[in-house]
């Protein structure tokens, strides 16, 4: 049986499908079988992220009403044989997934896959519950921002309410992954520091993600950051965090920016 | 503005992370209970009901939360019998 992992965040732009797909690439990358899933219906981007946007056929609400079968609807990723992708219809009806549909795809992803990567919606509505309801652990993106940090501590909420294992009693493994990290903004007290974050939040560090031009160019380019530039800062940083995710026990290491000729006459402390 | 303006204007984390504690303490307190303000206004729209017939519209009420004690203002508005027709229509 795979692991259901949600990739969700309250807040949007924060960077849930990028992760989503820099993770799943990532496990993938190791052997194991991965499937990407896009919730976003009506706004599907995971496509696109993943360079398979002209390979769409069939997605997740033709599979849920029966008009395809869930392998047609699968895209195989054509760089890593085992990480594939089922993204999410653009229609625009709100309704076109539900709970029981959803749960027989997860099902059926589940027992042939290691990992299913659900990439939510943004918001706390009925698409960012369906992408939560089944998951056995979650990965909630955080940016080091006021709006972030709060939008997180209510999905957390959620998380701990409203999916599946919570109802039944049992705990949600949740992950706060931090990204677009500026090492030397925190460092300057700009930026709230990882102990910040993480004190509110009071959930355990999945990693820290560099703030990086380079995601952007992986993103224009289509391809995840963990398989196009895999030396680059913010892709090992990804790759760090998907061997976390796996049960390794791995060391965070917050950036570190050396302090200035200034900083260190006025006595500030790094973050 | 001063030099010390300009390194004051630096540190604004500590703020940020002092006004999260505090906002998301009395979140995480409201979260298992169901809105007060909304629970306020739908039972005292009942009360009213027994006895004036009002719009939803005519009744606000809004919640101003301060550091000790917090506001509760509710804003009835109760339309006089002649102008009630017009009142309902609009």
């Amino acid at each position: 049986m795979g692991k259901v992992v949600v990739v969700t965040s309250g807040k949007g732009g924060v960077g849930k499908t990028t992760s989503t797909a820099a993770l799943g690439a990532a496990v993938a990358k190791t052997g194991k079988k991965v499937a990407l899933v896009d919730f976003d219906v009506g706004l599907r981007n995971l496509d696109l992220i993943m360079g398979a946007e002209r390979r769409v056929v069939f997605d997740l609400v033709n599979v849920i009403q029966g008009s395809a079968k869930l392998s047609q609807a699968l895209i195989r990723d054509k760089r890593v044989e085992t990480l594939f992708l089922l993204p999410a219809s653009q229609t625009r009806d709100k309704d076109a997934l539900t709970e029981e549909g959803v749960g027989e795809v997860i099902d059926k992803l589940r027992s042939v896959f290691d990992y299913v990567f659900c990439d939510s919606p943004a918001g706390i509505e009925r698409g960012a519950q369906l992408a939560m309801r089944f998951a056995d652990e979650a990965v909630i993106v955080t940016n080091p921002e006021v709006s972030s940090v709060r939008d997180s501590d209510r999905i957390i909420g959620l998380l701990d309410a409203r999916t599946l294992r919570a109802e039944q009693g049992e705990q949600i493994a949740k992950h706060v992954l931090v990204t677009r990290y500026d090492a030397a903004r925190a460092s300057r007290g700009e930026m709230l520091s990882i102990d910040d974050v993480l004190e509110i939040l009071s959930t355990p560090l999945l990693g820290i993600i560099p703030e990086s031009q380079d995601v952007l160019r992986a993103s224009n380019l289509g391809s995840p950051v963990t398989l196009s530039e895999p030396l680059n800062a913010a892709a090992k940083a990804y790759l760090d965090a998907a061997r976390r995710l796996e049960g390794e026990d791995l060391p965070v290491v917050v950036p570190f920016e050396r302090k200035g000729f200034l900083d260190r006459l006025l006595g500030r402390r790094a973050a | 503005m001063s030099l010390l303006d300009i390194f004051k204007r630096r540190s604004s984390a500590p703020v940020a992370r002092e006004r999260l504690q505090v906002l998301l303490a009395y979140e995480r307190r409201n979260r298992s209970q169901p809105d007060l303000v909304s629970i306020l206004r739908e039972e005292i729209m009942a009360v009213i009901a027994k006895h004036v017939q009002i719009d939803q519209d005519y009744l606000q009420v809004s919640m101003d939360r301060g550091e000790t004690m917090s506001t509760l203002e509710i804003d009835i508005q109760i339309p006089n019998k002649s102008a009630r027709p017009l009142a309902m229509a609009g």
